[in-house]
């Protein structure tokens, strides 16, 4: 979980690493004989609260988060008003407070150790523990000794933002209804174990002889513990059942619990009776075994629902209500209405839909359109929800708000589309419905061909029928292949999260492909220079005091140049900076902006339109140097997709990007210009995907940003790639927890080997269940063969779920 | 064999008193994040020294 490989390699020896965060520092943040250098101020802020609070071990931990601290520095005033806290802060009977915080930049171990040792950090925060999985964290304090905002604010400045995690209502629901979940698995469990040690000894009684009353002891306890199974957990089926009669709809539990009850009720009028099978083993077994499945699933698909509610976490709490009088005050976010005007400091998310009524600035609106560079905004534009101004304040006539907002139907087109997305017709599912009936039908000729000639023992063999060929196995191949490829694949770097995952990507279909950030890195990388050499220390040196995206890209494309003092820098937002170094005078910046401070040309024939953005450079009011900036494509990516194309998908990129930047990825990948759509914002990508797989394609989206997300939730599969926004990892069933596209081919022949084994799982519980169901109809069913039989085709699906190579983590790369 | 009215129950109980301590421990949480707590066990041994601070 590394990203350093996203940088340029360099030489080891004349890098310096960060004492935080271990990435190399950049030439111009080299302090000359400090005992520890920083990559940013993030980092330093960082280190120096951790040594301050003694934690000093986090810098011995084994594993630690490589990414620069990157903070916001928030007041947080908004998490100590009352209104906050009324919203998300639950009072303790003993005069703690507690909540929920929603953390971004939660990746991995050292993060669990540093957050769960804020209260070592800040006195009065009573405890911490971090959910990983969910990046939540639940957090206690004592408000007489310490304020919210300051544990916001030492939260932030580790490097890990919180915002107020809005789904706590709902979450609390669900997470009931998975506990109360588990414990019928659990009791189930128990109770099958129970039944099965039961019958065992019974079906032993048959070889060594056993006294008649014990028999009777063990039928009877046996019944009494089956009876609790069916009513307790095994009520889901008959729930389930009855729902599938009243809906005239057939479903899979209806054959279940016509088997379940059938099993129970003779079984009963055995016991009682004191001849004949009693068949509670199955029964209770069978319940156990679906309840299991049935509870893996419930588990997997939860993303789309947490994808929601994270999102909703992201959005700003408080907005900056301008009043009549042209005063500010804060208000929570929900309770703005259309027609109020708000104030949008710069680096604020903007809180609502709306339109510019003041101020001209420019916004980073990457979570809609997944376009990082900023786009401008001036007076009567239209701005919307979750996108970030950048530059200066700006005021904002409010349009719509909450769910109204353009990213709030986003998030409700996510959820739906999760809803309704195109089910895969799952293998073992189709077969499982074929065979229960065809096991019903068997059933009633077994009964009615033994009628005739033994009425006494006719309904026995045909219930016997139905409890032998219950599929056990069968119901185990597919959750068991799954969930064991699933455990390989996140071994591997993949973590799967849908069931049907496996099944959907075995056979080569039509992978949908984002571009930025996917098959590109996602941010401004310098692609061409053209100019003398010589002249980049001076745009190192000016570029080292802007605080800008392409500073940073200037920096990471020559680390190792020297960089040096600059005097007199002047950053003009939204255009360029300038400076003195070495007694000349330097600007870098727009080509407009620096045409108006310097003459002539970059040198060199002009290049054509690329969709790059270009920067000049003038030394001593003399244009010298262009630099030209894009977004680079990933190292792998071409070797990728050809290894794909090998394997018979086909590839399709949809971008929000513009057309021509897009079609000249593609390009240089190896896909055709018919086959690169550019320029579709969210909804277009979604109506995309939808059409694709109206049409019968077998649709794969890969992507990586919340723009992706609905897509992704209404494609077969949605695969996020690695460093994607939190919203789109957790709609997607895949996501690529190593960088790059190498880990999507791992995905595609890692299912198509998951797949052979399930196929092979499936097979070998049929042919178990066809021999049952012949010896059961010869009406020769003897227990002690069952009892050999039942246990051994499980044990063998369970052999080879495990043993199979499935995923197989990175060979030496 | 009149043990087995003996034995019986009594494994019984114990799978009983199994059940409900499963059933304790789900309704208190304990089986939400099956992720983290590896984590923070490896980490704990690795570098948890540092006595927390009361205060």
């Amino acid at each position: 979980m590394s990203t350093t490989a996203d940088r340029p390699a360099a030489p080891a020896a004349t890098v310096v690493a960060c004492a935080h965060c271990t990435l190399p520092v950049p030439a111009g943040g080299v302090v000359a004989g400090a005992p520890h250098q920083f990559c940013c101020a993030g980092c330093r802020t960082a280190f120096a609260m951790i040594r301050e609070a003694g934690l000093e071990g986090y810098y011995r931990l084994p594993q630690r988060r490589e990414q620069p601290v990157e903070g916001t520095s928030k007041g947080y005033d908004d998490f100590d008003h009352e209104s906050f806290h009324a919203l998300y802060v639950r009072q303790r009977p003993d005069g703690l407070c507690e909540t929920e915080l929603y953390l971004s930049g939660v990746h991995c171990a050292s993060c669990v150790w540093l957050v769960e040792r804020v209260p070592v950090i800040l006195p009065g925060v009573r405890h911490a523990e971090l959910d990983v999985r969910r990046s939540l964290a639940w957090l206690t304090w004592d408000p007489a000794e310490v304020q919210l905002s300051a544990i916001g604010r030492a939260l932030d400045r580790l490097g890990y933002p919180p915002h107020p995690f809005r789904g706590a209502n709902r979450e609390q629901l669900r997470r009931q209804a998975e506990r109360a979940m588990l414990v019928d698995v659990g009791v189930a469990f128990a109770l099958a174990m129970n039944v099965m040690l039961l019958a065992l000894a019974t079906y032993g009684g048959w070889f060594s002889g056993m006294a008649r009353e014990h028999e009777q002891l063990f039928r009877w306890v046996s019944l009494g513990l089956t009876l609790p199974a069916f009513l307790g957990p095994g009520r889901t089926f008959l729930r389930g059942a009855w729902s599938s009669v009243r809906l005239r709809r057939l479903h899979m539990d209806l054959p279940v619990a016509l088997a379940l009850t059938a099993g129970m009720v003779r079984g009963t009028v055995n016991t009682v009776s004191g001849s004949g099978p009693i068949y509670f083993d199955g029964v209770a077994t069978l319940i156990f075994l679906l309840l299991t499945g049935r509870w893996l699933q419930a588990r997997s698909q939860r993303a789309a629902a947490d994808a929601t509610e994270l999102q909703a976490s992201l959005m700003p709490s408080e907005a900056r209500l301008v009043d009549a009088d042209g005063g500010v005050r804060e208000v929570p976010t929900d309770s703005l209405l259309p027609g109020s005007r708000v104030h949008v400091r710069a680096g604020d998310v903007v809180p609502a839909d709306g339109v510019v009524d003041d101020g001209r600035s420019a916004l980073d609106q990457s979570l809609l359109t997944g376009e990082s560079r900023p786009v401008a905004a001036r007076t009567g534009d239209r701005v919307f929800a979750g996108t970030t101004n950048v530059d200066a304040p700006l005021v904002v006539r409010v349009t719509a708000s909450g769910e109204a907002t353009r990213v709030g139907a986003l998030m409700r087109q996510l959820e739906e589309a999760a809803r309704r997305r195109a089910p895969v017709v799952a293998m073992a599912d189709s077969l499982a419905g074929w065979f229960t009936a065809s096991v019903l039908v068997l059933a009633v000729i077994t009964w009615w061909c033994w009628q005739p000639r033994d009425p006494a023992n006719a309904l026995d063999h045909a219930i016997a029928l139905l409890i032998v060929t219950c599929p056990c196995a069968l119901a185990l191949a597919t959750p068991l292949a799954i969930s064991a490829a699933a455990g390989k694949a996140a071994r591997a770097g993949i973590l799967i999260k849908g069931g049907d995952v496996v099944e959907a990507m075995a056979k080569p279909g039509l992978l949908v492909l984002d571009k930025t950030g996917t098959l590109t890195e996602g941010r401004a990388g310098l692609v061409q220079w053209r100019g003398d050499d010589a002249v980049r220390p001076l745009v190192l040196a000016v570029e080292a005091q802007a605080n800008h995206p392409l500073a940073a890209a200037f920096a990471r494309a020559w680390p190792l140049l020297p960089v040096p003092a600059a005097d007199d820098v002047r950053v003009t937002s939204g255009a360029g900076v300038c400076g003195t170094v070495a007694g000349h005078r330097v600007c870098v910046g727009k080509p407009s902006w620096v045409a108006e401070r310097a003459v002539g040309v970059p040198p060199g024939p002009e290049p054509g339109p690329d969709g790059l953005s270009p920067v000049w450079v003038a030394v001593d009011d003399i244009v010298v140097a262009e630099a030209r900036f894009g977004d680079p494509v990933r190292a792998d990516a071409r070797a990728a997709l050809d290894e794909l194309r090998a394997t018979g998908w086909r590839l399709r990129v949809l971008s929000g990007d513009e057309p021509a930047a897009v079609v000249a990825t593609a390009r240089a990948l190896g896909i055709p210009a018919a086959d690169a759509e550019g320029g579709a914002d969210p909804e277009r990508k979604l109506a995309v995907v939808r059409g694709l797989v109206a049409r019968g394609e077998r649709v794969v989206m890969v992507g990586d940003g919340v723009n992706d997300a609905a897509a992704m939730a209404a494609a077969h599969v949605g695969v996020a790639v690695h460093g994607g926004a939190e919203a789109s990892m957790a709609a997607a069933d895949v996501y690529l927890a190593s960088p790059g596209l190498r880990p999507l081919v791992r995905l595609v022949e890692g299912t198509r080997r998951a797949m052979t084994l399930l196929r092979n799982n499936i097979i070998l519980s049929v042919v178990y269940n066809v021999m049952g169901a012949g010896i059961a109809m010869a009406g020769y069913v003897d227990p002690a063969i069952a009892a050999v039989m039942m246990p051994l085709s499980s044990v063998i699906v369970i052999w080879t779920s495990w043993r199979g190579k499935t995923f197989t983590p990175e060979g030496g790369a | 064999m009149s043990i087995m009215y003996v034995i019986l129950p009594l494994s019984l109980v114990m799978a009983l008193v199994a059940v409900i301590a499963f059933r304790w421990a789900t309704r208190k949480g304990q089986f939400d994040d099956l992720e983290t707590p590896a984590w923070r066990a490896v980490l704990d041994d690795d570098a948890g020294r540092e006595p927390p601070k009361t205060g």
